[in-house]
């Protein structure tokens, strides 16, 4: 193994100011390896890949790619170099008002020796070669706007490889794709692996990881905490580098719940879809899972009133609930922390108490005027409660690391007391130990409300839920109490009928 | 904090006390009460303005039809004084519905048929500087004129209605403060305070910063919109009827520069302290930055047609504060 490294880092180093990101990170890609690249958020591994991929400069140590010395000053310099990263913004990696075909051809369009016209049979022929070689099925005269953000990602990925990189990187590839379209993906990875291109693959998800992993390195408080290449592979192990402590899986304590909260009859949420009809009770946590767009959305938004249900009733605490606005949802104690906190949840110009608040402004003024001691009391009481990593309430959002943001968007609802209380995906992009975190404070403070989950990964229903329930095809397919959960029926009913590889 | 950030908050500050400084040395008369009252009287009316345009830009908007508002709004005035024979509180009341009335067209374009807010208020714009001369046929409005009918209009600004531009309050030295100063002093305040204390205020930013957040934090973002437009078109119709008042005629050839200076005053805000986001003190401060600079300009007698240049350059410096060096405006 040792000497045909083909990208070598050593001592790298970083601080911003006085904070020290990186201290002194050495790693080896080997061609034709995937190195899994673990570390929970704040450990440093974006700040790794933007050195690396030429977005940052590095503070200190050396990087040498094919033992020639590495120093890309742009990332359109490592890019010709040959070391390729997709970054986990998805929309970083494509242009949205072009289509597909211009986007997979997009870096051809600009340095030494482009052509100066814009010759679109070319583009679509050079195109369709770039998306044949990866298995895209998508249409290339499509814009990139109306692509669902799965298909955005194929898209960003396959422009990656449009570049035929020596060494690949991908930042949480799957964090948003269904497990049909990360299988898709695998493959790609496989057969990159065979034409000897060194991977260096960022994920949390353990099924990505067992699926593709030659080596894991994990990564903590800056520097890499372990390495494991001994097969086969020791993944506890590498969870317990990147946390430094045990995490077991601990069997929740399952609750039944004898007071319903809400009751839902005969909702249907698309046309042509089954009614769904459920129970949600008191002090009970519920989780719903299934495959990306199979409706866990809509039915969310339904609950909380941004869409309206093509047919069927729901009851709120014995009384009729038929919201016409978020706004009304929230007055009945109905909340919802959307998915994509970027997108749906964060206000960027706000800071963490400001971001607290404002949902509640109401319930915290008197005659309109916020009563600001009130909002900064709530504020460090919530930070309190989740363990949110700041140096106070008055910290903007855009430093905090994306598990922390993630904190502050569930504390912004749990300021208040729900009846219901909904979370879309609120484990994305999100490290194991602040998961668990979350999940814990869930649990801890269900009593006296109804809390349910949309969730894509099993392992965040297993983890959370008293029962789960399986969703396919815009409707509920199955129910399991989460003690002795029967994985194989779950799994066939997530994959909605047919034989599916359970990712 | 580092020197830069002394720099990005505390910069426009010290570049505004300097500009004071400096003026007090070089132009005689520069500090006197008399030449105070003047800087704000000189600001007053494009201050009004740009308070409201203020409001849109919170919620991430843009009003281009404030300067063709108040045109709209002092003709409106002189139109039922004059040809009308109306009062004062007739006019004072027409020209408010007319901002209103201006303010809640331009949302719903933006809101509901999803016109691009530079676009609708452009085109609102047009349509004003178009609409305000129909009814005299392109004519300035004062006593005596002839209508188009051929009668003659008869009616006067009444002299309630040219207090409001010709008044002055005694403060300290008899006969100082113009009205138009103290209504720019107390709409400045209520809108500070508006923006910054009341939850209103709060949600308008959110909107601003990210409508989708917004609107799952329950908030009704088209109203709060909405509103921000029935905001900015009354101030301009304020701004409207303090021009009127100190004109005294409804002259088709006036406010010319208010949308251009209004919006560089706003613009300017954001720089002051470091705000980076339209703020009612910023504007404030962006209006008084251009209005003392102006008065020491004129007063050193630099000819009239360099100012325009320094008020660009002096907008060109803010935004360049704002954008590049607080690194806030890049997200």
């Amino acid at each position: 193994m040792v000497g045909n490294a083909v990208f070598r880092v050593e001592g790298l180093r970083k601080s911003f100011g006085h904070n020290e990101v990186l201290g002194g990170v050495s790693l080896e890609l080997h061609a034709g390896e995937v190195t899994v690249l673990m570390g929970a958020n704040g450990a440093g591994k974006s700040t790794l890949v933007k050195i690396i991929s030429g977005v940052y400069e590095r503070g200190g140590g050396t990087m040498a790619l094919a033992d020639q010395d590495f120093a890309p000053k742009t990332p359109a310099e490592a890019i010709r170099a040959g070391v390729v990263t997709v970054h986990q913004n998805i929309n970083d990696g494509v242009v949205a008002d072009l289509d597909v075909a211009t986007n997979l051809t997009l870096d051809r369009l600009s340095g030494s020796g482009a052509p100066t016209l814009f010759n679109p049979m070319r583009v679509r022929r050079e195109a369709k070669a770039v998306a044949d070689r990866m298995g895209l099925a998508i249409d290339l005269k499509a814009r990139v706007s109306d692509l669902s953000l799965a298909d955005r990602q194929m898209v960003a990925i396959a422009r990656a490889l449009a570049h035929k990189p020596k060494v690949l990187i991908l930042d949480e590839p799957t964090s948003s794709l269904s497990s049909a379209e990360a299988d898709r993906l695998f493959a790609l990875i496989d057969r990159l692996r065979e034409q000897g291109v060194a991977i260096l693959y960022i994920s949390h998800r353990m099924s990505d990881i067992r699926r593709l992993a030659d080596r894991i390195v994990s990564m903590r408080d800056g520097i890499i905490s372990g390495i494991l290449d001994r097969k086969p592979l020791d993944y506890e192990g590498a969870v317990n580098a990147m946390l430094g402590r045990k995490i077991h899986l601990d069997q929740i304590v399952v609750r039944n719940s004898a007071k319903a909260v809400l009751t839902i009859e005969g909702l249907r949420i698309a046309p042509g879809a089954r009614p769904i009809s459920l129970t949600l009770g008191d002090g009970e946590v519920v989780a719903i899972t299934g495959l990306v767009g199979v409706g866990k959305t809509a039915l969310a938004e339904t609950l909380f009133g941004v869409r309206r249900p093509l047919a069927g009733t729901m009851t709120l605490n014995g009384r009729p609930y038929a919201p016409e606005t978020a706004g009304e949802a929230i007055a009945a104690g109905v909340f919802l922390v959307a998915k994509d906190r970027g997108e749906n949840g964060i206000v960027q110009g706000f800071n963490i108490q400001e971001n607290i608040s404002l949902p509640f402004h109401k319930r915290m003024s008197r005659f309109a005027v916020l009563k600001r001691r009130l909002e900064r009391a709530t504020a460090r009481r919530q930070i309190e409660e989740l363990g949110i990593v700041c140096r106070s309430e008055k910290d903007e959002m855009s430093e905090l690391s994306g598990g922390n943001q993630q904190k502050v968007m569930v504390a912004r609802w749990m300021a208040q007391d729900a009846r219901l209380f909904i979370l879309d995906e609120p484990f994305q992009g999100v490290d194991i130990s602040a998961r668990r975190d979350i999940a814990a404070k869930l649990r801890a403070s269900a009593n006296g409300r109804a809390t349910l989950l949309f969730v894509t990964e099993l392992d965040e229903a297993l983890e959370t839920a008293d029962r789960i329930l399986v969703m396919s095809e815009q409707t509920i397919v199955g129910e399991h109490r989460n003690a002795d959960v029967d994985l194989d029926r779950l799994l066939a009913e997530v994959a909605g009928g047919p034989l599916h590889s359970a990712a | 904090m580092t020197l830069r950030d002394h720099a990005i908050r505390y910069g426009f500050i010290v570049l505004l006390f300097g500009l004071v400084a400096y003026f007090s040395i070089a132009a005689d008369g520069f500090v006197s009460p008399q030449s105070a009252v003047f800087i704000f009287q000189s600001v007053a009316i494009t201050g009004v303005l740009a308070l409201g345009v203020t409001a849109t830009l919170v919620v991430g908007g843009f009003d281009l039809s404030i300067g063709s508002v108040a045109t709209s709004a002092m003709m409106a005035a002189a139109y039922v004084m004059v040809v009308l024979e109306q009062n004062a509180l007739v006019a004072v009341v027409v020209c408010l519905l007319i901002g209103a009335i201006v303010g809640l067209i331009n949302g719903w374009l933006i809101v509901y048929m999803r016109v691009p807010d530079l676009l609708a208020t452009l085109g609102m714009m047009f349509l004003l500087v178009g609409l305000q001369r129909i009814p005299t046929e392109g004519r300035s409005i004062a006593t005596g004129m002839t209508m188009p009918d051929g009668s003659v209009a008869n009616g006067k600004f009444s002299d309630a209605f040219l207090a409001l531009g010709r008044h002055r309050f005694d403060f300290f030295v008899p006969n100082l403060i113009p009205v138009s100063v103290v209504v720019l002093l107390v709409l400045a305040v209520l809108i500070w305070f508006f923006l910054e204390y009341t939850r209103f205020g709060r949600m308008m930013y959110a909107v601003g910063s990210n409508e989708r957040a917004a609107e799952l934090a329950g908030a009704p973002v088209k109203a709060y919109k909405i509103w921000a437009y029935v905001i900015s078109g009354v101030f301009a119709s304020i701004g409207g009827i303090l021009l009127a008042a100190r004109l005294g005629r409804g002259d088709i050839a006036s406010g010319n520069n208010l949308l251009l200076d209004a919006v560089a005053a706003a613009l300017i805000g954001y720089a002051v302290l470091g705000a980076a986001k339209p703020n009612a003190f910023g504007t404030a401060i962006g209006a008084l930055f251009v209005g003392i600079l102006l008065q020491g300009l004129t007063m050193m007698n630099a000819p009239y047609y360099t100012q325009d240049f320094v008020k660009g350059v002096v907008l060109v410096v803010a935004l360049v504060f704002t954008f590049a060096l607080s690194g806030r405006g890049r997200r």
